[in-house]
This record gives C-alpha cells, structure tokens and sequence, in this order.
C-alpha cells in the first residue's frame, strides 16, 4: 500500500462539530455580505458595467504611484488605475468610465500622458476593451441567469437521482418558473429576481422535502456567497472569467457533496436498522474523507500554479478557484451533509420500502 | 477477463484517433512529413491568446425602418402622380407609420386602389383636412417589419463581410447575435482604430447640388427656403485633421451610392490621391444628364450627411464615372474606396462592445498558461505516484492520456483555444485524478476488508463508476449551462471543461481499468496490489 493521510478508522464526528461549523459560516457569510452593503454592491468589472479599460505594461520597475501620477492629468472620467498580476510584472489597468469618448481617443491620451510622464520608460498597450452601458447590462443579466439555471437543474437532477422523485422535482420545476414568471411581472431588477428565486428555490426544496437537494443547493450558495464576499473585501473586480469560476466552483463543490451523499445513500441502505442517521452521515463523511482531501489537494495544487504563474489576465480567475475549490470541500462535509440530518431520511428509497 | 481483449482494442483505436487529431496542433508536425497523413483540423487559437480585435456591433434598426418607410412613402407617391392622383410627400410619425395627405378627396376611392397594391400597408385612419384634403395615417403589418428586420440584417452583415474582405483579413468570423447585434471578429489585426472606422462606417453616398444662392449666416441661424438644408464641408486643416465650413444644400439627393459599381484610388497631377467611381449604365446617363442640366453649378458629394467635395460642373460628364477629392492621405483614400466598393450599411451601426488584445499579450499568456500546466501536471503526477505507488502509476498514465483526447477533441470539433480554455484544461488535470482517486480508494476499502487484489479491483471499480457518473453529470450541467448563456471566452471554457469531464471519465474508468487487469493477469492470484 501507498501513502496514507487518512488512517482507515478515522473517526471524526463531523455531525457534532457541526454547530461550530455553521458559526463559522455565518460569521464569514456575514463578514462578507457587511463589505457588499458596505461598498454598495459588488464592484462590477467593465464587462457588466460598460466603460473602457487599457492594460499596459512598462519595461521597467515602476509602482503603481508613478503610473497614477503619470496619468493624472489624463482628461477622462472616473480615471482608475489598478495593478494587474503579480508585483514583478509591472502591469497596469487603466480604467474610464467613458460612454462618449472613442476608444482612439482614450487609446491617443493614455499614450500621450505615459510617454511624457514616465521618464522615458517604454511601455506597451497590451489591451483595450470598451464594453457599451447596454452590453454591459445585458451581459449581467446573462450571467445571473447562468448561475440561476445551473442550480435549478441541479437541485431537479439531485431530486430525481438521489430520492428517485423526479416527478416532484418536476413539479418544482415548474413550481419556481411560475414563481419566476410571477416575480418577474414586478419588474425587479434582475438581481433582487435571482435572490428572489434562489429562496424559492430552497423554500421548495424544504416544503418538498427533498432533503439531498436542498443540502446540495444550500452548499451551493454558500460557496458562492462566501466567494464572492471575499472578493468584494479583496477588492476584486467581477467580471466575466470570475462567473465562470463561480460555475466551476458550482461545479466542484457539487461534486464533492454528490461523493458524499453517495455514500450516505449506499450506508443508508446497507444498515439503516441498527444506526442512527447521524451516525451513518458521519461514517460516511469518514468513509470519503481521505477521497476528499486527496482530490482537493490535487486541484489546488493546480490552481495554485496557475495562480502564481499564469499571468495577469488569469490571476483573479484562479484567486477565484482557489478560494472556491477550499470552500467547496469544506461545505461538502460541514455544510450539506449536517443539512441531511436536519431533516432525516425524508421519503426512502423503494427499495427499502419493500425491505422493511 | 476474456473481454479484455476487446477493451483493449477499442482503448487503442481512441488513442490512436487521439493521437492523430492531436499531433498536428503540435508546432512543426503539420509542415513535415508525417502532417500528409494526419487529419487537417488543428486547434485555432482564440483573440485573446493570437491579438486581434472583437467588436459587438449593434444595428441602429429604428433608422432603418426610418429609412425603409420614407423609401416606400417615395414609392406610394410615385405610383399615386403615375395615376394622376396627386398625395403630399410622405411624412415618417414612427417606427410603423406614415402620414400621407391626399390632395383631393374626391381621388379617395383611387388612392385606396393604389394603397392596395402596396400589401405592407394597411390604412389605420383617414381625417379629411381643411381644403378637401384628406389625411391618411398608414401602418405596416408586423410580419412586414420583422421581414425588413431580417433584410436589414442580413444585408449589414454581408457589407460588412464585404469591406472586411477588401481590408484583407486572414480568417475574419462574422456573424450575427440575438437582437440586433453582429460579432466581428477579427484575428492578428494589428490597427484597431482603422479597423473600426471602416467596418461602422454607414457609407450613404450621396449627390446634392448645393444651393449657392442661400444665405449661409441665415441658414446657422434656421432660417431656410424650403426643400433646402444645411450641411458642413470639410476640408483638411494643417494638423491632418478636418475643419468643417456650413454649406446649404438642396435636400432631394440627385444620384446616390446604389448605382455605384466600383471605386478606386488614383493620383492626380500634384501625387494627391483621390477616388474615383464608376456608375452603372442607368447611374451613368442620370449623371450624364445631371451634369449636362447643371452646368456652371456646383454638385456636392456627400457621405453620410457631410460634403467631402463640392465642385463646380464646367461641362456634361458622360462616360459614367465621378470623382471625390478632398486633400486625402493614400490611407484615407484607400479605406473611402473601399466602403465605397462594398456598398453602403442599411442603417448606422453602433459599436457596442470593443475589445483588442495585443499579440505581444497574446504570447506571454499562452507561455505562462503552458507554464503553468506543465508545473502543475508534474506536481500531480509525482504526488499521485508517491501516494498510491502503482496504481499512481496507472493514474497519471491515464492522465497524460486525458489531456492529448482533450487536446484531439478540441481540434476535432474546431473548437478555439481560449485562455480560459486553457484554465479549463489546466482545472481538469487537478479533477481529472478524482475519479481515480475515487476508485483507488475504494480499492483500498475492499482490500482492508479482506479481499485478494483481483476481487478488490473489480469491487472498487463497480462501486466507484455510479459516484463518478453521478458527480459528473452535474458538472456537465453547469458546463452545458456555462456554454448556454456565456460568449466568446466562456464558451471556450465550457467546451473544454466538457470535453475534459468525458475524456476523464472514459480514461479512469475504461483506460485505468484494462491496466490494472492486465497488471494483475500476469501476477499469481493472490499477488498483492501496490496502492
């Protein structure tokens, strides 16, 4: 045999760690949100807020003060410069507000100023990107939806998969698109309709009582939200590389929960007459957890690399991946399988049914 | 065991179709010898890693039905004076409706005969007016509209297929969005700006005779006779910019582009270049005749409402052909020659969305995403040997498989190469183990409880199969979704997070499977199992 992290007797009580572990997430969950409220939302890239950005690079140790200075007489509005990368790469991300000035313009002045403010270093425009207020809004909208979809067919396949109920997560279904339909009629904007729709969501999945689902999902925005507040106190802008990690961290998290809830199903059948339910979920999250720590530690390894060496255009993406891909297999353990609990075994299997 | 064989036979037929779809992305197989017997299609890389410009272009269609509408008012009142009933010029309200005042009422039961030939219209209301006139208020059918949509569309598209053709542009993609907008695309280009204005400009040509009897100082105030308007003309100022001076024109266009059917660039006595246009053989006796009623006037050469020449006719210009000077640089000239050549937009376009990556950008992120892949895979690779000792072994094996299917699929399928696309990649070397992470494991469980290794195997990997699907297919949902709602770059990540599940799948359970079997067939039975 191989290495072993995990001794095959591990036994963690997971379940009754399980009230820290949810004070932990609110606290962090809180944290976040509190720096979303208190920034006025998240702060949108230009892809979803329109406006102009100009990545250039400068062949020479600078710091982001000189470019600021260099720039500062630049006759453009909201005039922001960032730093892209890593500090070694001397990359910088020159961004306007601009709606009526053409891009050859910005391109003419950010030349101008640098040239004859940079002490004759050389520099190169790497990138330019103009995104119109109304792509801008529609490409938000977009990603929302994205994100909304891809839970909503999750929580139908979970449902039907795990609990065999596909007729009920059918008719949640269709139960959240009238209910999206209906909100939608009110004309709010589309953010207020994804929350919206997400508590209707869990709200179904809870009145259903489809338990897996409703685990899943839960894990799911918790991810999510605790992403997308550690980059609101980060900083980071969103934008659209940052919604597909956000999928991908959909992705992964649920994947790792589905491993789990795998096994609590498989040890539900097995002995579900000498266990308790919380006794079966804990052997379970003990059973995978070397599977989840491996893979875990494999992705990040990867992500890691691509987050130190992958350049500028992909660092905030793999920032993104990193902390998702941690906060997926920590919500997979503490977060969804606890939820299970909460509610027990809610229909059992056929299978069982005929057994008992 | 007896179908080993068999799997064996398929898991080698994959990998050789892979590999032959893979190797000519490689750099320098395609040119050689071996690149005669490969298959054509190799991995294209995306704007963001080759430079190049992408443009979201949005049709201005309220300008276009504007259009459309006068044009047919024109034609209404055209075929009224035809039958000798005589209507006002046609007045545009909006986008569905015209105002056309009959001049007397008792020619009503005549102009609703006429009305009826045109089927777009159907009449919505008619007032009579003071005088005997008679007010009608027409509107197109929505089936009309979204026809015209369609065709104002269409025909956007083509022009700008047809200038970005003349631009000389290797592999340019175009084509149309949801709405009203158009994706352009255009790889390697290094001169955004020029690109831009060639591709959004409208290019309406016109011929106005200006109206040298106006008062100017009168005009700038708005005081006008009717049927005239007021225009600028540029001219070239000392810095290479335009200067513009007001002109007042006569409003009803003589001749316009429609009737042009080429344009080129020529010189001058003094080397200054100008364009020249050739009409057609109806554009070239309307401009005989023009020419020859208008001597001694000048003839005011207008694109998209601003005078570029204005000169004086001295004589009847037979020979179909006309020219625009206006002190232009070659470029200038090359680029109005060719909006010209290429016909004019049905309507203006606005550039909505721009995004231009330098090539020098483009290198440095596919060398530091292969960079990152190689450090990463190696790191990978020496883990999950050192962790589960042969089957690790077999893992990273199917691993490097993996990747070349991934790799053979995205040339296969056409797909781009984006960078994202390469994070894709980069993200299912650290998943793709996780199947055979999962097996491994489950391996371990099964030998732990007292299983010989043949008995473990085939165990973990029944066991495992149904996890790995189920937490696979939920990735692909997101991945079909990512791929739904995303554009350009997204999608790029969608597809090979896609491609990247299935070829996972197929290597950990299928590829990793036939190893072990063939691992353990040449063991005695009881041999023990490195994992």
């Amino acid at each position: 045999m191989g290495l072993q992290i995990i001794k095959p007797d591990t036994k963690i009580d997971f379940i009754g760690l399980r009230k820290i572990a949810y004070l932990a997430s609110a606290i962090i969950i809180l944290i976040g949100l509190g720096s979303l409220v208190i920034k006025g939302g998240p702060k949108y890239g230009i892809d979803f807020a329109g406006g102009m950005i100009v990545q250039v690079k400068i062949d020479k140790d600078t710091n982001i003060d000189v470019v600021k200075d260099a720039v500062r007489g630049v006759d453009l509005p909201g005039l922001v410069v960032q730093t892209l990368g890593l500090d070694g790469d001397h990359e910088y991300m020159i961004r306007t507000s601009s709606s009526n000035i053409s891009s050859e313009d910005v391109r003419a002045k950010v030349t101008e100023a640098l040239s004859s403010n940079l002490d004759g270093a050389k520099f190169d425009i790497q990138r330019l990107e103009m995104v119109g207020p109304k792509v801008g809004a529609d490409l938000r909208s977009k990603a929302l939806e994205a994100l909304f979809y891809a839970v909503l067919l999750i929580a139908v396949y979970i449902s039907g998969r795990f609990e065999q109920r596909w007729t009920v997560a059918a008719i949640m279904a269709a139960a959240l698109a009238g209910g999206v339909y209906g909100i939608g009629l009110l004309g709010l904007e589309m953010g207020w309709l994804i929350i919206a729709a997400l508590v209707i969501t869990v709200g179904l999945c809870w009145y259903l009582k489809l338990n897996y689902a409703l685990g899943a999902v839960v894990a799911l925005i918790h991810d999510v939200i605790i992403t997308v507040g550690i980059f609101s106190i980060l900083g980071k802008e969103f934008d659209l590389t940052i919604i597909a990690a956000l999928l991908t961290i959909i992705g992964y998290s649920l994947n790792d929960t589905i491993i789990v809830f795998d096994r609590i199903r498989e040890n539900t059948l097995a002995r579900r007459a000498n266990s308790s339910f919380a006794a079966i979920i804990n052997m379970s999250v003990n059973q995978t957890l070397s599977r989840t720590i491996m893979t875990s530690a494999t992705t990040l390894m990867v992500v890691f690399c691509l987050f130190v060496l992958g350049g500028s255009v992909i660092h905030d993406f793999a920032l993104a991946l990193l902390i998702g891909v941690g906060v997926g297999t920590y919500s997979s353990i503490f977060v969804a399988s606890p939820i299970l609990l909460g509610f027990g075994p809610s229909v059992l299997p056929e299978k069982e049914k005929v057994e008992a | 065991m007896q179908s080993l064989r068999w799997r064996a036979i398929i898991a080698l037929i994959v990998l050789a179709t892979g590999l032959a779809y893979m190797l000519p992305s490689l750099p320098g197989v395609k040119e050689s010898a071996l690149g005669k017997f490969l298959p054509g299609d190799s991995v294209s890389l995306g704007l963001d890693l080759k430079g190049g410009i992408y443009l979201t272009l949005g049709v201005d269609m309220v300008t276009a039905m504007d259009n459309n509408l006068a044009r047919l008012g024109d034609d209404l009142k055209a075929a009224s004076r035809d039958q000798e009933v005589f209507v006002l010029r046609p007045t545009v309200l909006n986008e569905s409706q015209i105002e056309v005042v009959l001049l007397k009422s008792e020619q009503k039961e005549a102009f609703e005969g006429i009305i009826k030939d045109f089927s777009q219209f159907s009449v919505e209301e008619s007032n009579p007016l003071d005088g005997g006139k008679e007010k009608y208020i027409l509107s197109i059918s929505p089936q009309y509209r979204s026809d015209i949509e369609k065709l104002t569309m269409e025909q956007a598209i083509k022009t700008i297929r047809n200038r970005i053709d003349q631009f000389g542009v290797a592999e340019p993609d175009i084509r149309k969005q949801q709405g009203n907008r158009i994706q352009v695309q255009l790889p390697g280009l290094q001169d955004p700006e020029r690109a831009i204005k060639i591709i959004g400009q409208t290019a309406h040509l016109e011929f106005k005779m200006v109206d040298d009897t106006a008062d100017v100082k009168k005009a700038q105030q708005g005081i006008l006779a009717p049927g005239r308007e007021l225009s600028v003309i540029l001219h070239k100022l000392p810095n290479g910019k335009y200067g513009e001076t007001p002109i007042v024109l006569k409003k009803d266009s003589v001749l316009t582009g429609e009737y042009v059917t080429d344009a080129k660039v020529l010189l001058d006595q003094w080397n200054t270049p100008y364009v020249s246009m050739t009409f057609n053989t109806r554009g070239g006796a309307i401009f005989t005749n023009l020419t020859g009623e208008n001597v001694n006037k000048r003839m005011a050469i207008v694109l998209d409402g601003k005078v570029y020449s204005a000169p004086a006719i001295r004589e009847r210009i037979s020979g179909g052909r006309a020219s625009i000077t206006g002190q232009f640089t070659r470029e200038e000239a090359r680029d109005l020659a060719v909006v010209l050549r290429a016909g004019s937009l049905p309507a203006p376009v606005d550039i909505l969305e721009q995004r231009s990556v330098g090539p020098s950008l483009g290198q440095e992120s596919i060398d530091n995403g292969i960079l990152s892949a190689l450090i990463g895979m190696a790191a990978v690779l020496l883990f999950m040997v050192v962790y589960y000792g042969f089957a690790g072994l077999v893992a990273d094996v199917v691993l490097c498989i993996n990747i070349m299917l991934i790799m053979a699929g995205l040339a296969a399928f056409g797909a781009t190469l984006t960078l994202p696309g390469i994070a894709g990649i980069i993200l299912t070397i650290g998943m793709a183990v996780d199947a055979n992470v999962i097996i491994f494991e489950r391996i371990r469980e099964e030998l732990r409880r007292g299983l010989s290794a043949t008995q473990a195997v085939s165990e973990g990997y029944g066991r495992a199969t149904l996890t790995i699907l189920d937490a696979n297919v939920t990735t692909i949902i997101a991945a079909v979704i990512l791929y739904q709602f995303g554009t350009g770059p997204v999608r790029g990540f969608a597809v090979t997070l896609t491609l990247g599940i299935i070829t996972s799948m197929f290597t950990a359970i299928f590829v990793s499977r036939i190893l072990f079997d063939l691992y353990l067939k040449s063991r005695a039975d009881n041999a023990k199992l490195s994992i």
